[in-house]
């Protein structure tokens, strides 16, 4: 039957079938590299995570003059952390061979997503989009970044400068792509695409919720907004110093960046000394109302403020600071959703909030997070295993930074939970991951079970391996098939004719070939 | 009589409408084509092609198949590509065919494209309304710019049916309308370079016109080096070189002209088919200033009414600008890396069956152990879901093309299908030999 369909005249915005095209070659990369071998992807994952480490530098001052946030020296750190640092997390990992449990009878075969589609934020560009990269390239993933469009200069270079040591190291062709022109249109056809395998949304919330209304398997993440509990066992010279050196940390734009400080108030004057001394301003009850109409005009985050530093901070509030200040805290008493320092703030401005007692200092932390970021992180500075406990079972995060700052501690840089890019937020930040985003998180295993009936024994996997290793690029330039002089022939796999006597069939089809020739050369 | 007595026509089309399948090949054969209708029946492929869309086509049966011809390369970026469909309904909104006496703003714009995306060396744009007048048109261009009338093709050449075209091409077309002319279109075996001489050797000749791979004649592929030095006899003669780019054109070989693969930069060059986007129909030839001096010395030298229509530039423009992707040239790759593959594994398996395979990117000849053996294959392909054609001029091989944006899913299964009926066509021909 025909049908006749008169659909309405749809005029797509420029950019979206192109990006359908990348999605498409995505495609066929990543059936490609879904059979390479474990040394090879090692050397490729090696190649991609050097190229850029070896520019982190011009990476980060890119960073900063184009989104102006942050700070060089810091984004270097972070752009060394997330390329080779991530590789040498993983070092000895092998996300490709088959993993054997012979007690079990179980094999798992590792099977990649195949096309990750990677949204990454303005505020840590470079090494967001290196982190996603080299997670997809250790589980044999294609990726398509799209970078915010804040950094998208620095992060097409960055990108393109990875997939060309990728392909240098044999990965095949069009492993990873970037969007060099993102816009809406443009993401919500990546996004809705069903050759789009998963989608990890590292930004705003508008853009994790996008991508999980989308349709395709997600993984975004929710936002942060730390909250801090000082006790009174805490050593305070050295709480004071990790916490002013993790707040200060590119200038507070990461989500595990500390928001707000509780301390008990048996300490909280100390820690307010300590805080100055580590280069923090306190502010005067005039300066914070004055900080808070500039970070928060009319109640709503500024977002000139994001990523900034304080002493700017501070001029644009008219309040004049010491030169070397990278901190400042503006104390404030009710942690209620109409108080902005209850909020994210994006810059290095601290809440603080006093507490009678570290009891009443959960509740505080549990208010914060009632506003928003919850799934997130807590830290904690305390002495006490009590109280930490008590602590991190009340408060609703995933993970909770002890004795360390956060932004650098739920990040797994300075502690040892997986470093990461990309913070899972968990049911309660309404995120499908609540760890920290890991290779893991972008395989799937195909388990091979065998009869658990003792009878039934299951030879030997050991050394069987379904991966192979490229000869040569993939995919194979296409030479004209009589001028392949060096290509070798494809090794014969041996198949079983239709008919049963092969032999037999050679034999007749020989004759008939001779027989026909004849008949042709007669005519 | 109620609405509910009036049987609906099955096939309902809006302007027009049949009851069956049978009563519209009837009428095929009652209104249109007798011959043509009648010899797609008795080979055992009745299509009768209704609905289409990416690299499929649907019979007024239902019966899907995948294409694999793709006319020559007409869907080369498949069937009602929506990005190309896009862009002539916005394109209707303003345009439509357009003036030839004038300056156009489509043909200029598509002009500019086609240069900026060409061989090095090609700098003018004539357009024709199909490929066998734009061939017409690049030997007539040679044939002003030489002062001499020669032309030499290759045997078994197929360059089209127009007036000029069919002189080149094989007698079969040429002789049933009395329009063979050996004396001004000499024919020389390909791969041949002596005979190329000796054709040339008399300085008479005007133009060589080669396909870059000749596509009725079953892709036989150029002896590495034939092209290159075909082209340098060309200049040794005073002859020009018509690179026919019509099948090898538009990223089909992995790059987006076929002859950039050999270094030649072409005096002449013509496209068609797919720069159609499978829509709009249009042509084009491209020439070096040297070569395109009749457009100086008079613009209206060549008068063609639909040439260059300017609905057909908007497809051709989307069409090249897709066809110019990176994407696509890496998909192309792909495709052609993988196809390749899967077919040298089916050959293993019927070794002296399946006995060659001619390929460039997504071009390909299947080369079977049988005089009539495409026939065969072809069969089987249609009652397998898969549409090839068998090659006019050497029936042993199959022109097997698949598409330059075909889905990985898609090529397998194709490859699949087509396994299966090349197996199947090598049991039948081996049934007919015993029953014999």
């Amino acid at each position: 039957m025909s049908e006749m369909t008169f659909e309405p005249l749809m005029v797509e915005p420029a950019g979206v079938p192109r990006g359908r095209a990348m999605v498409e070659r995505a495609d066929w990369a990543a059936r490609a590299y879904a059979k390479y071998d474990a040394a090879t992807v090692n050397r490729i994952v090696d190649a991609t995570a050097s190229a850029l480490a070896a520019r982190a530098q011009e990476f980060a001052r890119d960073a900063v003059t184009e989104t102006g946030f942050g700070v060089v020296e810091h984004k270097v750190l972070k752009n060394i952390a997330c390329s080779t640092g991530i590789v040498e997390t993983y070092r000895g990992q092998d996300f490709v061979s088959p993993e054997i449990d012979e007690v079990n009878k179980i094999v798992a075969i590792p099977r990649p997503a195949g096309v990750v589609l990677a949204l990454t934020p303005s505020t840590n560009p470079v090494a967001t989009v290196s982190f996603k990269i080299i997670l997809a390239l250790m589980t044999r993933n294609a990726i398509i970044i799209s970078p915010h469009p804040m950094a998208k200069k620095v992060c097409v270079a960055a990108a393109k400068a990875m997939a060309e040591a990728a392909v240098a190291a044999g990965a095949p062709d069009g492993i990873i792509q970037i969007v060099e022109d993102p816009s809406i249109p443009l993401i919500n056809a990546l996004m809705t695409d069903e050759r789009t395998d998963v989608i990890v949304a590292t930004g705003g919330s508008p853009v994790v919720r996008s991508a999980y209304r989308s349709g395709n398997p997600a993984i975004g993440v929710g936002p942060g907004n730390v909250p801090v509990l000082v006790d009174a066992t805490a050593d305070i010279q050295k709480t004071a110093a990790r916490i002013i050196e993790s707040k200060a940390f590119d200038n507070s734009i990461l989500c595990t960046n500390e928001s707000v400080v509780i301390a008990e108030e048996a300490v909280a004057d100390k820690l307010l000394a300590a805080f100055a001394r580590e280069g923090a301003y306190v502010l005067k009850d005039e300066e914070r109302d004055a900080i808070r109409n500039t970070v928060f005009p009319e109640g709503h985050f500024n977002i000139k403020m994001v990523g900034k530093d304080a002493v700017w901070i501070a001029e644009q509030a008219g309040i004049k600071v010491p030169a070397k200040t990278r901190v400042l805290v503006a104390p404030f008493d009710l942690v209620v959703p109409e108080e902005p320092f209850a909020h994210e703030k994006l810059c290095p401005v601290l809440g603080f909030v006093r507490v009678p007692s570290a009891d009443r200092g959960i509740d505080v932390a549990r208010a914060i997070l009632r506003i928003t970021g919850a799934g997130h992180s807590a830290a904690i500075h305390s002495a006490n295993p009590n109280l930490i406990m008590k602590f991190s079972a009340a408060v609703p995060v995933l993970r909770v930074s002890v004795n360390v700052g956060n932004s650098l501690g739920s990040s797994g840089i300075q502690t040892n939970l997986p470093p990461t890019m990309t913070i899972g937020t968990g049911f309660a930040g309404r995120s499908s991951v609540g760890e920290n985003l890991q290779p893991k998180h972008l395989l799937n295993y195909t388990r091979l079970a065998y009869n658990a009936d003792v009878r039934e024994v299951m030879p030997s996997f050991a050394g069987l391996n379904p991966w192979v290793s490229p000869t040569g690029p993939v995919p194979a330039y296409p030479l004209a098939s009589n001028d392949r002089a060096n290509t070798p022939a494809p090794a014969p796999i041996h198949r079983e004719p239709i008919s049963q006597d092969v032999a037999e069939l050679r034999d007749e089809i020989r004759k008939l070939i001779v027989e026909e020739l004849h008949a042709l050369i007669k005519n | 009589m109620t609405q509910e007595n009036t049987a609906a026509p099955e096939f309902d089309y809006g302007l027009f409408s049949y009851d069956s399948k049978e009563q519209m090949l009837d009428k095929s054969k009652e209104f249109w084509n007798p011959g043509k209708t009648q010899f797609w029946i008795d080979s055992g492929v009745p299509l009768v092609i209704d609905r289409r869309e990416e690299y499929f086509i649907y019979d007024m049966s239902g019966k899907r198949l995948i294409d694999a011809h793709l006319n020559g390369g007409t869907y080369n970026l498949g069937h009602r590509n929506p990005e190309v469909v896009q862009a002539v309904t916005m394109a209707m909104q303003h345009f439509d065919i357009g003036n030839h006496h004038f300056p156009s703003l489509a043909r200029t714009a598509l002009a500019e494209a086609l240069i900026k995306t060409a061989p090095s060396g090609l700098s003018k744009v004539i357009y024709g309304s199909g490929g066998g007048e734009a061939i017409d048109i690049a030997l007539k261009t040679a044939r002003h710019a030489t002062q001499k009338r020669k032309i030499v093709s290759i045997i078994k050449a197929y360059h089209g049916h127009t007036g000029l075209a069919v002189g080149t091409g094989d007698d079969r077309f040429s002789k049933l309308f009395l329009s063979d002319r050996p004396e001004e279109f000499p024919h020389v075996p390909f791969n041949d370079l002596e005979a190329m001489e000796d054709a040339l050797r008399g300085r008479d000749v005007a133009a060589v016109i080669m396909e870059t791979i000749p596509a009725t004649y079953g892709f036989p592929l150029p002896n590495p080096g034939y092209l290159e030095a075909v082209k340098a006899l060309c200049e040794k003669y005073d002859a020009l070189y018509i690179a026919d780019e019509v099948q090898t054109g538009l990223m089909r070989t992995g790059e987006l002209w076929g002859i950039t693969k050999h270094g030649i930069t072409p005096d002449i060059l013509v496209t068609g088919k797919g720069i159609s986007g499978g829509l709009y129909p249009i042509a084009a030839v491209l020439a070096t200033e040297k070569a395109a001096g009749w457009l100086n010395e008079d613009g209206f030298g060549h008068i063609s009414t639909f040439g260059g229509a300017e609905l057909g530039c908007i497809a051709a423009l989307k069409t090249l600008e897709i066809c110019s992707r990176e994407e696509t040239r890496s998909m192309v790759h792909y495709i052609a890396d993988y196809v390749g593959k899967r077919l040298a594994e089916v050959q293993a398996t019927y070794p002296d069956w399946f006995v060659g395979i001619r390929q460039n990117g997504v071009i390909l000849g299947l080369e079977f152990a049988h005089p009539q053996g495409a026939k065969y294959v072809m069969r089987h392909l249609y009652e397998n879901g898969v549409w090839a054609i068998f090659s006019t001029l050497d029936p042993r091989v199959l022109q097997y093309k698949p598409g330059i944006l075909l889905k990985p899913e898609v090529a397998e299964e194709m490859l699949d299908r087509t396994e299966l009926a090349i197996g199947k066509a090598y049991a039948e021909i081996r049934n007919e030999r015993r029953s014999a």
